[in-house]
């Protein structure tokens, strides 16, 4: 590992002003992705800032009923807390599908959206990435593709985000509050991470020493939601594909009202799966119009050599979900 | 770059100079010669670093030991408070034999004691049916909520029927009597 200073910022705007002046300076959350990729030497920070303790770490309810958390909560505490339990279940489920007990503990909401990518070639510092390294080539598309995009990848990066939680946020139209040095600006969850393109080493539209320092929910209950995780072992593994969906259905059952479903495991940012819900909108809550819907949007899913499987996968925890989640799906 | 920090480490003030990529694990097991943590990944991966922060069960591989200067930690050496006394969690691994080579099992009782007062105060778990209620630890979620401690000598059989036995002593005999010594 390569040596680094290491402090604790007093606040949020002495964090920012702290790493936006040194390229070489990152931000320290629970450190769990961050200390890893230290070690790998994928990451070789000058300056750590740490974070992780700043007064970012309640969740708590806003005058117009958002909920809002904190960037330091720890996954663990946001799992569990009653306003989520309560309000917005999908979040709650997909946070405890991902990493293990004694990760959640440490892993920041901050830390767990900007986590990086499981690509194994970036992981590996001996092996060209264009992540990694810009330019270097991409050794997943004709190599280890199992775990790799299905949407939204590009020649130079097939590599997928690996948050469970950032997929429910994504599918609760989530909104992040981003601190810089010119001030604060917040950005729809589904915007703050970007596909590869020509790009692939920018996971998001954050600029350097920008900082996150809450998420906010928006409000009113969204109790009719579920995550679903597809993965190799029953538990403590990444996602192959997973589904956050939020449902309404009208008041009398037989439509549709709204829907929000998000993809993980499936491209390089959480996925909204909005041509499904185009079609699934004001549609009757049947199994062949989930099917119709899921077919929909993978429609423009491009496999690799390994992970053809994900496109049927995909669909059918789509269909899952939403069979689930109306109670319904008979013949129809 | 070096800073010097101190730790209390199962009971003991312990005072040290760091270098700043020292993780916590490296500094207890190098460092203080507190070697009940084990080293079995690095990664995150595999639990046996498991230890208590702040009463809180970690990883101490992935926690920069700078970054938590003035912590409490617990180790499986201090579970039991000192005097050579075992934790209630211990004496169950130990009735139950829930362990082969031993590897894994400081991570494993320091993981079982944070697992089960998480499960205490109510956190629920990905296989809690009823999010919200009291958690009943039936061996669908002692398994769940203990995933992030493999053990490569498969003594999981044990492990689940030790933790069940620490969680609810009076229920030692049980519904799966599979980890009953014979
Ligand atoms: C073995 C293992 C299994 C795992 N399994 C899963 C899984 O199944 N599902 C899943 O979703 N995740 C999984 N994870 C990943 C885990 O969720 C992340 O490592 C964790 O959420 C990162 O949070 P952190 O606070 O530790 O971030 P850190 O490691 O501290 O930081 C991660 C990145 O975020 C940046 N950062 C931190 N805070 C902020 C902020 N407030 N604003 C801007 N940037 C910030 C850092 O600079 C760094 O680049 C796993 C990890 C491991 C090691
Ligand atoms: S050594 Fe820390 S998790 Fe394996
Ligand atoms: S007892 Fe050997 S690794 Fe668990």
């Amino acid at each position: 590992m390569r040596p680094f200073d290491y402090q604790q910022a007093p606040d949020a705007t002495a964090a920012v002003a702290t790493v936006a002046r040194r390229p070489g300076a990152m931000f320290l959350g629970g450190g769990t992705n961050l200390v890893d990729l230290m070690k790998l030497g994928v990451a070789t920070p000058e300056l750590l800032v740490d974070v992780s303790r700043l007064p970012l770490d309640t969740v708590a309810e806003l005058p117009d009923g958002r909920v809002r958390i904190g960037a330091a909560v720890p996954n663990s505490d946001l799992a569990a807390h009653p306003l989520i339990l309560q309000r917005y279940p999908v979040l709650s489920q997909a946070l405890l599908s991902g990493a293990s007990g004694q990760l959640r503990n440490l892993a920041t909401t901050g830390g767990n959206l900007l986590q990086r990518t499981r690509c194994p070639y970036f992981q590996d510092a001996s092996l060209p990435c264009n992540k990694r390294e810009p330019g270097s080539g991409c050794p997943a598309r004709g190599g280890y593709s199992r775990n790799h995009a299905i949407l939204g990848a590009s020649d130079s990066c097939v590599a997928v985000h690996p948050s469970d939680m950032a997929v429910a946020l994504a599918a609760l139209d989530a909104t992040v509050v981003i601190l810089g040095p010119g001030g604060e600006r917040t950005l729809p969850l589904t915007e703050l991470h970007r596909l590869p393109g020509a790009e692939p080493e920018r996971d998001t539209v954050l600029a350097h020493g920008e900082l996150v320092t809450a998420v906010d929910l928006p409000p009113g209950s969204h109790r009719r939601s579920a995550y679903r995780k597809v993965r190799d072992r029953a538990s403590f593994a990444f996602a192959l594909v997973s589904v956050a969906a939020v449902v309404e259905l009208a008041d009398d059952g037989g439509t549709i009202a709204g829907v929000r479903i998000a993809l993980g495991g499936v491209a390089h940012k959480p996925w909204r799966a909005e041509r499904a819900e185009e079609l699934l909108r004001g549609a009757q809550p049947t199994e062949t119009n989930f099917g119709r819907a899921a077919a929909a949007e993978l429609d423009a899913a491009v496999a690799l050599a390994g992970n053809a499987f994900k496109i049927p996968l995909a669909a059918n925890a789509m269909v899952a979900v939403l069979r689930d989640l109306t109670g319904r799906g008979g013949n129809g | 770059m070096d800073k010097r920090i101190s730790l209390l480490v199962d009971g003991e003030e312990r005072t040290l100079t760091v270098d700043t990529r020292t993780t916590l694990l490296d500094s207890l097991r190098d460092r203080l010669g507190v070697t009940s943590p084990k080293k079995g990944c690095d990664h995150g991966q595999c639990g046996a670093c498991t230890v208590l922060l702040g009463g809180r069960r970690v990883n101490s591989c992935l926690v920069l030991a700078v970054a938590h200067d003035g912590a409490e930690v617990v180790t499986a050496a201090g579970l039991g408070g000192g005097g050579g006394e075992l934790h209630p969690v211990q004496e169950a691994f130990l009735a139950r034999d829930a362990l082969q080579c031993g590897f894994c099992t400081p991570g494993q009782v320091c993981s079982a004691v944070g697992m089960l007062q998480e499960a205490a105060t109510g956190q629920p778990s990905h296989v809690t049916a009823d999010p919200g209620r009291a958690v009943e630890l039936d061996d669908a979620e002692i398994r769940e909520r203990m995933s992030g401690n493999l053990c490569r000598c498969g003594a999981y059989v044990n492990i689940v029927a030790a933790i069940r036995d620490a969680a609810d002593p009076g229920r030692t005999s049980g519904t799966a009597s599979a980890g009953a010594r014979p």
